[in-house]
C-alpha cells in the first residue's frame, strides 16, 4: 500500500474555514452576545472642542425610566486609574494625564464627560437628553501651525503644544544640496481620515464581584495588551482578567488602542457589579475612533543632471488632538514618516525634522499602514517632479535610484536595517504586467483627442514583523512575541491555539495550513482558536503586519515538535525506531516503504485511553507550545511597487480610476488568494484616503461631516479592478520566511494615485499636492475655479 | 412613554406576534427581540447596507423601516436564506473567492446581490458594481465580491 502524498498546504489558496459561519450570518460579533442582567452604557459627549465644565447636573437623567446609574468623571476615577501615553524611546514625548471620563474640562468635540447606564440603550439615550451641563467655552487650537507657534497653549501644565519632536541628519546634507544640479521642493498636505470599520467599537464587560474577576468581550486586535491594561487600571489581578475577541468586524488599527469610553465601560461593570455593554454608533465613531494622517510636509530633494538622487530634506508637522493615545502613543506615525521617507532609494544623505503637536480635535494614532502612505506619497511625488524637470521617464528615473537587489543587507540613510529587498525585480515585473510602454503610447494618442490619462508609480518599503524595538523597548507592555499551542486530540485532530487574532485577514486559515504541514495532518483536521486570553498563549495580537510572520512561525515550530512527539509515541507503540517513521496525511508511515503503520486516530486512542499498554517509563506529550520573537532586525522590511491608471475629466475635475497594479514581496506566501485580497482591500483603503475621505473640522473644532452620508468612503461602483503579483524573497530570520502583507496596499496606493493624477495634469502644468484629491482641488489646480 | 403596538409578521417562514414599541426599527427588533443577529448595524442612517433584509420579496434597509411597519408582511433574513438553501451557490462562490474578510457586510451584501440575480441574471460587472454600490465593505476592495457574483450568475445561467 502506498502512502498518501504529503499535502503541501503552505502556498495554496485554500478557502478559509471560518468564513462559512460569517456567510450564513452565524458569526458572533460582540454585539451578538446575549448575557443575563446586561445593562447598556451611553456617553454624554462634549459639544465643544475645548470647554470648561461649569456645572454638570445628572439628577434628572438619573430619575429617568430604566436608568441605573449616571456617572461623572470624578466618581468613575475611583474605579479607573488615569494614564499618560508616552514611550521611553521617543525621547522627550509628553502628554497630559487622561481619565476614562473627562474631569472639569473637555478637550475635543466628542470627549465623554458623563455616562448613563440603563436597562436598554433606548432608555439610556432618552436620559442623555436630561443631562444639564453648563459649559464655559475655551479657545480651541485647531490649526497645526498655530499650535506649533504656541500662542495659545492647550494644557496648563505645559509651556507649549509640542507632544514630540525629532531631528535627524546625516553628515553631508548641506554639501549634497550645494553640489546638486537640481533641487526640487514641494509642500504636501494630508487630510485627517479614519478607519470606518463597518462594525463599530464594541465592548461588553462582565464583573464577578464574588471572584473579583473581569471578563471583557471586546472587538479588539490585542487581547493580551488589553488584559494587562484592564488589570493595572482597574486594579484587578492580571490572572483574574480575561479578554475575549470573537468575530471582529474590521479593525485596521482602529481597535488596537485604549479608548477612554471603553475603559469607562469596564470600570462601570466593576462599579455596578454586572455586565455592561458599550457599542459605538456611527456618529460617535466619527467623533472618537482614532483619526490619522493629518500632516503638512515640506520636502526637498537634491539630484544630479544624470538623474542620481543625492539627498532628501524633510520637515513634517502633524497634529494629533489633545492627548497622545495610550499605550502606543501618537508619536509613532510621524516617527515612521521620518524613518521611511526616501526609503526605496540609495541616496546617502538625509535630514528630517518632525513636530507632533496637540490640537483640539479628535485624537489621532496608528491606523493601517501608519506613516507609510505619507512617506511613500511624498517621496514618490517629489521623485516624479524631479523626473519631469530632468526630462526623464518616471520609471527610468526610479530604476537609476532604487537600492539594487544585490546591495543587501543594506542600511538606509535614516539608519533602517534591511535584510533583503527586491525593488529591481518588482519594478521589472510591474512594467511588464501593466504593459507600461504601450500605456505611455496610448496616453500620448489619447491626449491628442482631449482625453487626459495619467500613469502613476509608487515604490515603497514597509515595516512588518516588528521586534521589541517597536514598543517594548519604550516601556510599553505590548508583546512582540507570539505563541502557539498545538494539541493532538484523541481522534487524531489537531487543535491549534494562537495568540494572534483574526479580524478577517484569514489568520486562522493560514495557521491551519502551517499546522497541517508541520504535523502531517490534512487541513480539515486542524481547528484553530484565537482571541481569548483565558486559553491561548500570551502574545501581541494583530497589528503592524505581524500575524503571519510571527504567529505563523510559532505555529510551525510548535507543529514540528508535536510531530516529533507523535513519532515518539508511535515508536513505542510499534516498537520501531522513530527515525524510520514519519507522519503523513493523518497516518504514521514507514519512511522507507511509505507504508501506513498506524493512523493518528489509533495512536490518539492508545495515548489517551490505553496508556496502560505503553512502557512504564514512557509518558506521551501530545500538547506542545512554542513561541517566536523576531530579533535579528528591528523589522522585517518588505518592499513593493504600485501603479495606477486614471483619467481626469478636466471640465469637472472628476477622476476615473481605470486600473491598479501592485507587485510586492512579502516573502513566503502562505495562501496566495488571502494575500492578494489583503492587498486589494488595502489598496482601496488607500484610495479612499487619497480621493475622498476627510474628517473636515471647522476653525472652532467642530467635525463637519461625521456621518456616513457626508464622509465619503470608497464604494463598489468607483473602484477599479486591481492586478496583484509577487516577488518572493523569504526572510531568513525565520524558518517560515513570511513577512507581512496586510498594510502594503494602503501604504502605496495614495502615492500611485497622486502621481497618476499629476501625470494626467502635466499638459496643463498643474499639480495637486493636498489629499484628498477632490474634484474641487483638481479644478483649482487647473485654474478653473 | 413609548406607544406599543401588537404586531404580527412572518419571519423566515414563522409567524411571530410581539408587542413592539413604535419607535423600534426593524433591524433592532430582529436582533434584540427575535435573536436573529445575522443582520448587522453599520450606520443606522441608511447608507451602509449592513442591515439589508427582504420584506415581501424586496430588499429594504432594516434601519430605515420601523418594526411595526412589518405588520402582516413577510420578512426574510440571512438566516432564512441560508437555511432554505436559496443562496447556497452564492455563499459557496463568496467562500471560494474569499469575497469576505471580516464578514460584517456579508449578510447585507448577499441579500443585495441575490436581489440583482433575481432581477437581472445577465448583469455585467459594471451592473454588479452599480447594484452593490449602496453596500459598504471596508475590507475587500469589492473586486472579489464582483468576481464571486459574476461566477454565480454565469453558473446559474448555464443551468437555466
Ligand atoms: S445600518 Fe442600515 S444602512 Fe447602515
Ligand atoms: S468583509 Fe469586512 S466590511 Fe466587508
Amino acid at each position: 500500500m502506498n502512502a498518501p502524498a504529503f499535502a503541501n498546504y503552505v502556498g495554496q489558496s485554500i478557502p478559509r474555514a471560518n468564513a462559512r459561519r460569517l456567510l450564513q450570518g452565524r458569526g458572533t460579533y460582540t454585539d451578538d452576545l446575549r448575557v443575563a442582567r446586561l445593562v447598556h452604557v451611553v456617553f454624554f459627549r462634549s459639544p465643544h472642542a475645548h470647554a470648561r465644565i461649569v456645572k454638570l447636573d445628572l439628577a434628572q437623567a438619573r430619575a429617568m425610566p430604566g436608568v441605573i446609574a449616571a456617572i461623572d468623571g470624578v466618581t468613575l476615577a475611583k474605579f479607573c486609574k488615569p494614564w499618560v501615553a508616552v514611550l521611553g524611546h521617543l525621547k522627550g514625548i509628553k502628554s497630559p494625564t487622561q481619565h476614562a471620563i473627562a474631569i472639569d474640562r473637555a478637550c475635543w468635540q466628542g470627549e465623554a464627560v458623563a455616562a448613563i447606564v440603563a436597562q436598554t440603550r433606548a432608555q439610556a439615550e432618552d436620559a442623555l437628553e436630561k443631562i444639564e451641563c453648563e459649559w464655559q467655552p475655551l479657545p480651541a487650537v485647531t490649526d497645526m501651525e498655530a499650535s506649533l507657534a504656541g500662542t495659545q497653549v492647550i494644557h496648563p501644565e505645559f509651556s507649549d503644544n509640542i507632544c514630540f519632536s525629532r531631528e535627524l541628519a546625516t553628515d553631508g546634507v548641506d554639501a549634497a544640496f550645494a553640489k546638486a544640479d537640481l533641487v526640487v521642493e514641494e509642500t504636501y498636505d494630508f487630510g485627517r481620515h479614519t478607519g470606518v470599520t463597518l462594525e463599530g467599537r464594541a465592548l461588553l464587560a462582565d464583573y464577578n464581584a464574588a471572584e473579583n474577576t473581569l471578563t471583557v468581550h471586546q472587538s479588539t486586535q490585542a487581547p493580551h495588551m488589553m488584559q494587562d491594561i484592564f488589570s493595572r487600571h482597574l486594579d484587578i489581578p492580571e490572572g483574574n482578567v480575561r479578554v475575549i475577541a470573537r468575530d471582529v468586524g474590521g479593525s485596521f488599527g482602529i481597535k488596537v488602542h485604549v479608548y477612554a469610553d471603553e475603559m469607562a465601560t469596564a470600570a462601570l461593570a466593576v462599579m455596578l457589579r454586572r455586565p455592561v455593554k458599550f457599542i459605538a454608533d456611527r456618529l460617535e465613531s466619527f467623533l472618537t475612533d482614532i483619526h490619522a494622517r493629518e500632516h503638512k510636509i515640506k520636502l526637498r530633494m537634491a539630484c544630479t543632471k544624470a538623474g542620481e538622487i543625492l539627498a532628501f530634506d524633510l520637515d513634517d508637522l502633524t497634529g494629533i488632538g489633545p492627548y497622545s493615545v495610550y499605550p502606543r502613543t501618537s508619536g509613532i506615525e510621524g516617527n515612521q514618516v521620518v524613518n521611511l521617507t526616501g526609503g526605496p532609494y540609495k541616496h546617502q544623505q538625509y535630514r528630517a525634522k518632525l513636530n507632533v503637536v496637540f490640537t483640539n480635535k479628535n485624537l489621532t494614532c496608528q491606523y493601517r499602514a501608519v506613516g507609510h502612505p505619507i512617506a511613500v506619497a511624498i517621496t514618490e511625488a517629489i521623485v516624479d517632479l524631479a523626473a519631469n524637470k530632468l526630462g526623464l521617464d518616471p520609471a527610468e528615473f526610479r530604476k537609476r535610484n532604487l537600492v539594487p537587489d544585490d546591495a543587501y543587507p543594506y542600511t538606509s540613510a535614516p539608519g533602517m536595517k534591511m535584510e533583503k529587498l527586491s525593488h529591481q525585480q518588482c519594478m521589472d515585473k510591474l512594467l511588464i504586467l501593466m504593459n507600461y510602454s504601450v500605456l505611455r503610447t496610448e496616453q500620448i494618442e489619447l491626449r491628442k483627442r482631449g482625453v487626459y490619462r495619467g500613469i502613476g508609480i509608487a515604490a515603497m518599503i514597509e515595516v512588518t514583523n516588528p521586534s521589541p524595538a517597536f514598543y517594548g523597548v519604550g516601556g510599553a507592555r505590548i508583546s512582540s512575541q507570539d505563541g502557539a499551542t498545538l494539541r493532538l486530540e484523541p481522534t487524531g485532530m489537531v487543535t491549534c491555539l494562537v495568540s494572534v487574532t483574526e479580524q478577517g485577514q484569514g489568520t486562522e486559515a493560514i495557521f491551519a495550513q502551517i499546522a497541517a504541514d508541520a504535523v502531517g495532518v490534512s487541513v480539515d483536521r486542524v481547528r484553530v482558536i484565537t482571541g481569548d486570553t483565558g486559553i491561548t498563549p500570551y502574545g501581541g495580537g494583530t497589528w503592524a503586519s505581524r500575524g503571519a510572520g510571527i504567529g505563523g512561525e510559532a505555529v510551525l515550530q510548535s507543529g514540528k515538535v508535536l510531530r516529533a512527539n507523535i513519532l515518539d509515541v508511535a515508536g513505542v507503540i510499534l516498537q520501531a525506531s522513530r527515525e524510520m517513521l514519519d507522519v503523513r496525511d493523518n497516518h504514521v508511515i514507514d519512511v522507507r516503504t511509505g507504508n501506513v503503520k498506524l493512523s493518528l486516530t489509533e495512536l490518539g486512542r492508545i495515548a489517551y485511553f490505553r496508556p496502560d499498554t505503553l512502557p512504564l517509563d514512557f509518558q506521551s506529550e501530545l500538547m506542545v507550545t512554542r513561541h517566536y520573537t523576531p530579533r535579528g532586525y528591528g523589522f522585517a522590511f518588505t518592499n513593493g511597487i504600485q501603479a495606477s491608471l486614471i483619467e481626469v475629466d478636466i471640465d469637472t475635475g472628476f477622476v476615473k480610476l481605470l486600473k491598479h497594479w501592485c507587485v510586492e514581496d512579502c516573502g513566503t506566501v502562505i495562501n496566495p488568494q488571502l494575500v492578494d485580497e489583503q492587498i486589494r482591500g488595502g489598496i482601496v483603503q488607500g484610495i479612499g484616503g487619497a480621493m475622498t475621505e476627510h474628517c473636515l473640522y471647522s476653525g472652532d473644532g467642530q467635525l463637519q461631516n461625521g456621518t456616513l452620508a457626508d464622509y465619503l468612503v470608497p464604494m463598489a461602483a468607483e473602484m477599479p479592478d486591481m492586478i496583484i503579483d509577487h516577488v518572493i524573497t523569504p526572510t531568513k530570520t525565520s524558518e517560515l520566511g513570511a513577512k507581512g502583507a496586510g498594510e502594503a496596499g494602503t501604504a502605496g496606493a495614495p502615492g500611485a494615485i497622486m502621481n497618476a493624477i499629476n501625470d494626467a495634469l502635466l499638459p496643463f502644468n498643474a499639480r495637486v499636492t493636498a489629499q484628498p484629491f477632490t474634484p474641487e482641488r483638481i479644478l483649482g489646480a487647473l485654474g478653473k475655479i | 412613554m413609548d406607544t406599543i403596538i401588537e404586531t404580527t409578521l412572518t419571519i423566515n417562514g414563522e409567524s411571530v406576534t410581539r408587542r413592539i414599541p413604535v419607535r423600534q426599527n426593524l433591524v433592532d427588533f430582529l436582533r434584540e427581540e427575535i435573536g436573529l443577529t445575522g443582520t448587522h448595524i453599520g450606520c443606522e442612517h441608511g447608507v451602509c447596507g449592513a442591515c439589508t433584509v427582504r420584506v415581501d420579496g424586496k430588499i429594504v434597509r432594516g434601519c430605515l423601516m420601523l418594526a411595526v411597519q412589518a405588520d402582516g408582511r413577510n420578512v426574510e433574513t440571512i438566516e432564512g436564506l441560508s437555511d432554505s438553501g436559496e443562496i447556497a451557490d452564492l455563499q459557496d462562490a463568496f467562500h471560494k473567492r474569499n469575497a469576505l474578510q471580516c464578514g460584517f457586510c456579508t449578510p447585507g451584501m448577499l441579500l443585495t446581490v441575490q436581489d440583482l440575480a433575481l432581477q437581472n441574471p445577465q448583469a455585467t460587472r459594471e451592473q454588479i458594481r452599480e447594484h452593490i454600490s449602496g453596500n459598504y465593505c471596508r475590507c475587500t476592495g469589492y473586486q472579489a465580491i464582483v468576481d464571486a457574483v459574476e461566477t454565480t450568475l454565469i453558473a446559474r445561467n448555464s443551468k437555466a
